[in-house]
C-alpha cells in the first residue's frame, strides 16, 4: 500500500528533482567545509545560508501550491503557518540559551526577565526538549489549519472570500504576536540563539547540517506531495479545483478532501519555518505580515502552479532576484516584484514550468496528429462515435 | 386509483407537498410526484417552472421549506447532504456538461466509479482488474473507447454530455436525474442519446428534464408537466400535449 504510494510518487521527472536536491544537500556543504577558502569552488558560509533560506522558501511555495495549484484554495495566509513553525523552533532555541542570556536567568528568556515575569508561561513548557519542539512544529500549524479549515470548508466558504479570511487570519496573528504580554517576545521576537542540540548555531558545521536538512526536507516533502498528487486522491483534488459540485454529486466529501490537504500543506509550511529560523537567526511578528503570504503566491505563480517543480524554481528564482535587486537597486525591488507578477499573469499564466510542459505536450499532440493524418483510414472520431 | 399508502410501498422516489421559496418567490408550490423503480420519466415545463429546483431538492443542494421527500420509501432525503445522497444511489447530470476537463476520459470515469471515497482509501487506491473491466464496459456504452486517453476538455459538446452520463453510470445509481441532456446537440446526437437513455433505464430509474419535444416523443415515456412549482398534468406525451392547461402555460407560448 505505502510502497505503491511511494513508487507512484517517484515516477518520471520527480525522481530527478529529488536526486538533484539530495545531491545539493551533500555537495554545497562539502564545497563549504572541505574546499579551502581561496579556491574558486569554495562556497562561502553566507552564500550557503542564503541558499538554505531559498530552500525554506521553496518548501513554503510547494506547500502553497498543494492547496492552490491542485485544490484551487488560494490561501493568502500561508505565511502564518510558516511563522508558527518558526516560532516553535525559536522557542526551543531560546530555551537552549539557559543562563548565557544578558540577565543570566537559567529558566526565563531575557525578554521575560525584562518584563518582570517570575515564571515561565505554561505554553513555554516542554520546549526545552528538541523532540517536543519538533512535534509542535507540525502540530501547531496543523491544528490551526484544522480548526480554520473545519469551519471554512464546512460552511463552503470559497474563492475570494476564503482568500480574504486567510489574509485576516495571518494579520490577526501578527497583531497578537506584536503584543508583549502574549509571551513571544513582542516586537523583537525571538533571537540571539546560541545552541541547537548542543552545537553552536553560528558554526560552519552546524550551518552546513542545517542547509543539508533544508534540502532533504524539501526532497521529502516533494516526494509526499508527488505521491498525493498522483494518487486517485490527487485526481479528486484537481476535480475539486475544476468542478467542485461535480465531485460533491459523485459522493465525495469535499470538505474532508480540502481539510486534509490544507492540514498537510500547513505542516509543510511549518517545517519550512522551523528550518528557516536557525539559519537567519531570528523570528519576529513581521513574518506574519500579509505581504509575506502574498509574496509566496507570486513565487508559486512565477514558477508554475499546479506543477510540483514550478513553485520550487519560482521561489529560488524570485528570491535570488530579490537578493540581487535589493543589493543593486534597493528602491526598485517592489516595483520589480509587482512588474514580475503582472508580466507572469499576462504572458505566462501557467508560469515558467507550466509553459515549458505545455509546449512539450503541444508538440507531442501535433506529432500524434501528423501520425494520425498518415494513417487516414482509421476514420474520424465523430464518424466512429456515430456508429 | 391507488391510495397514498399503496403508492408509497413501491416507490423509489416519493415527493409530497414539497414547497420552497426564495425571497418570497415560490419556486415549488406543494409539488407531489412519484417515481417507480425501473421507470423512465420525462419532465417538461416552461422556464421557472421549478424543474431544476426540484432536482436541487432531491439531491440535497436545497432544503425544502415544507414537504416530504423519501427515497426507497424510508430514507428522508431532506436530512441528507449531496455526498450522502450520491452514496445512497442518486446520480445527477447538470444542464451544462460538467466533467473534469483537465483529466482524461478514463480518469473521469475512474473517479466516478462507485468505490470507497474516503481520503485514505483514495490516497492508496490501486486500479483493480474488476474496476478496469467496468470502466471499459462503460466506455463502450457511451461510445468513447477510442478517445479514452484524451483530455475531457478536447471532447465535443455532445461527447462531454455522454461522458457525464458515463460517469453517472460508473456511480451505479438506482436513480438518475438528467437535466436537459440534448441541449446543444445535433439531431444525430439527440437520437443517439435517446437510445442511450433507454438502454440505461433498463436497469435503473431515470428522470429526464427536457425542453425538446421531439426528443421526448422519441423516448416514448410517461411525461410530467410542471408549471409555477406544481404538477400541471401527467400521462403519455399525447395526453399531456393535448391538455388545455399545458397548451396555455407551456406549448402555446
Amino acid at each position: 500500500m505505502i510502497s505503491g504510494f511511494i513508487l507512484r510518487a517517484l515516477e518520471g521527472k520527480i525522481v530527478v528533482a529529488i536526486a538533484i536536491l539530495l545531491g545539493v544537500a551533500i555537495l554545497v556543504p562539502a564545497l563549504n567545509l572541505l574546499v579551502p577558502a581561496g579556491s574558486a569552488f569554495h562556497i562561502p558560509t553566507y552564500v550557503m545560508a542564503l541558499m538554505g533560506k531559498y530552500l525554506c522558501y521553496a518548501l513554503l511555495a510547494l506547500a502553497l501550491d498543494l492547496v492552490w495549484g491542485y485544490c484551487g484554495i488560494l490561501s493568502l495566509g500561508h505565511g502564518a503557518f510558516f511563522a508558527l513553525g518558526g516560532y516553535a523552533m525559536g522557542m526551543y532555541l531560546m530555551r537552549q540559551i539557559g543562563s548565557r542570556g544578558v540577565y543570566g536567568n537559567p529558566e526565563l528568556p531575557d525578554f521575560m526577565v525584562f518584563l518582570n515575569w517570575q515564571e515561565l508561561p505554561w505554553f513555554w513548557h516542554g520546549f526545552d526538549m528538541f523532540w517536543f519542539a519538533m512535534l509542535m512544529v507540525l502540530v501547531v500549524p496543523g491544528l490551526l489549519a484544522f480548526v480554520f479549515g473545519w469551519f471554512a470548508f464546512r460552511s463552503r466558504v470559497n474563492g475570494v472570500y476564503l482568500s480574504i479570511i486567510t489574509q485576516a487570519m495571518t494579520y490577526a496573528l501578527m497583531l497578537a504576536f506584536f503584543r508583549n504580554d502574549m509571551g513571544f517576545g513582542g516586537n523583537n521576537g525571538l533571537t540571539d540563539y546560541k545552541d541547537i542540540l548542543g552545537f553552536p548555531v553560528q558554526a560552519d558545521g552546524t550551518r552546513a547540517v542545517l542547509f543539508a536538512m533544508s534540502a532533504i526536507m524539501l526532497a521529502l516533502c516533494l516526494l509526499i506531495a508527488s505521491g498525493i498528487v498522483r494518487s486517485k486522491f490527487g485526481k479528486v483534488l484537481v476535480g475539486v479545483r475544476d468542478a467542485e459540485s461535480r465531485v460533491r454529486f459523485l459522493g465525495f466529501r469535499v470538505e474532508h478532501i480540502k481539510l486534509f490537504t490544507f492540514v498537510v500543506s500547513a505542516m509543510m509550511a511549518g517545517i519550512a519555518g522551523a528550518l528557516f529560523v536557525p539559519q537567519v537567526g531570528i523570528i519576529n511578528p513581521g513574518e506574519f505580515a500579509p505581504a509575506n503570504s502574498i509574496e509566496v503566491v507570486v513565487w508559486t505563480a512565477v514558477g508554475g502552479r499546479g506543477t510540483l517543480i514550478g513553485p520550487i524554481i519560482g521561489a529560488v528564482l524570485v528570491n535570488a532576484g530579490k537578493s540581487f535587486f535589493t543589493g543593486a537597486f534597493p528602491e526598485f525591488w517592489l516595483y520589480a516584484l509587482g512588474g514580475l507578477f503582472i508580466a507572469v499573469t499576462l504572458f505566462l499564466p501557467k508560469g515558467i514550468v507550466g509553459t515549458i510542459q505545455h509546449g512539450f505536450s503541444a508538440r507531442k499532440a501535433m506529432k500524434a496528429a501528423r501520425e494520425a493524418e498518415k494513417g487516414r483510414d482509421i476514420g474520424t472520431p465523430m464518424a466512429q462515435a456515430a456508429e | 386509483m391507488n391510495t397514498i399508502a399503496e403508492t408509497r410501498t413501491k416507490s423509489l422516489l416519493y415527493l409530497d407537498g414539497v414547497s420552497v421559496s426564495f425571497d418570497g418567490f415560490k419556486a415549488l408550490n406543494s409539488l407531489s410526484f412519484v417515481v417507480e423503480p425501473g421507470e423512465l420519466r420525462a419532465i417538461i415545463g416552461p422556464n421557472g417552472a421549478g424543474k431544476t429546483t426540484m432536482m436541487d431538492i432531491i439531491t440535497g443542494k436545497t432544503r425544502p421549506d415544507t414537504g416530504t421527500v423519501l427515497f426507497e420509501d424510508s430514507i428522508d432525503l431532506t436530512k441528507k447532504d449531496e455526498a450522502d445522497i450520491a452514496q445512497l444511489g442518486i446520480g445527477r447530470k447538470f444542464q451544462k456538461p460538467t466533467v473534469f476537463e483537465s483529466h482524461t476520459v478514463w480518469d473521469n470515469l475512474e473517479l466516478a466509479l462507485n468505490r470507497s471515497r474516503g481520503v485514505f482509501a483514495t490516497l492508496f487506491y490501486k486500479l483493480s482488474p474488476d474496476d478496469k473491466a467496468r470502466i471499459e464496459e462503460i466506455l463502450t456504452t457511451i461510445r468513447l473507447t477510442h478517445r479514452k486517453d484524451e483530455l475531457a476538455a478536447n471532447l465535443s459538446h455532445g461527447q462531454k454530455q455522454w461522458l457525464e452520463i458515463g460517469m453517472l453510470l460508473a456511480q451505479e445509481p438506482k436513480l438518475l436525474l438528467v437535466d436537459e441532456p440534448v441541449a446543444g446537440m445535433t439531431d444525430a446526437e439527440t437520437a443517439e442519446t435517446a437510445v442511450l437513455l433507454k438502454e440505461i433505464a433498463r436497469t435503473r430509474s431515470v428522470v429526464v428534464v427536457e425542453h425538446d419535444m421531439g426528443f421526448i416523443r422519441e423516448l416514448g415515456v410517461k411525461v410530467t408537466c410542471l408549471a409555477e412549482g406544481s404538477v400541471l398534468a401527467e400521462g403519455s406525451i399525447d395526453f399531456v400535449s393535448n391538455d388545455p392547461k399545458v397548451i396555455e402555460n407551456y406549448l402555446g407560448r
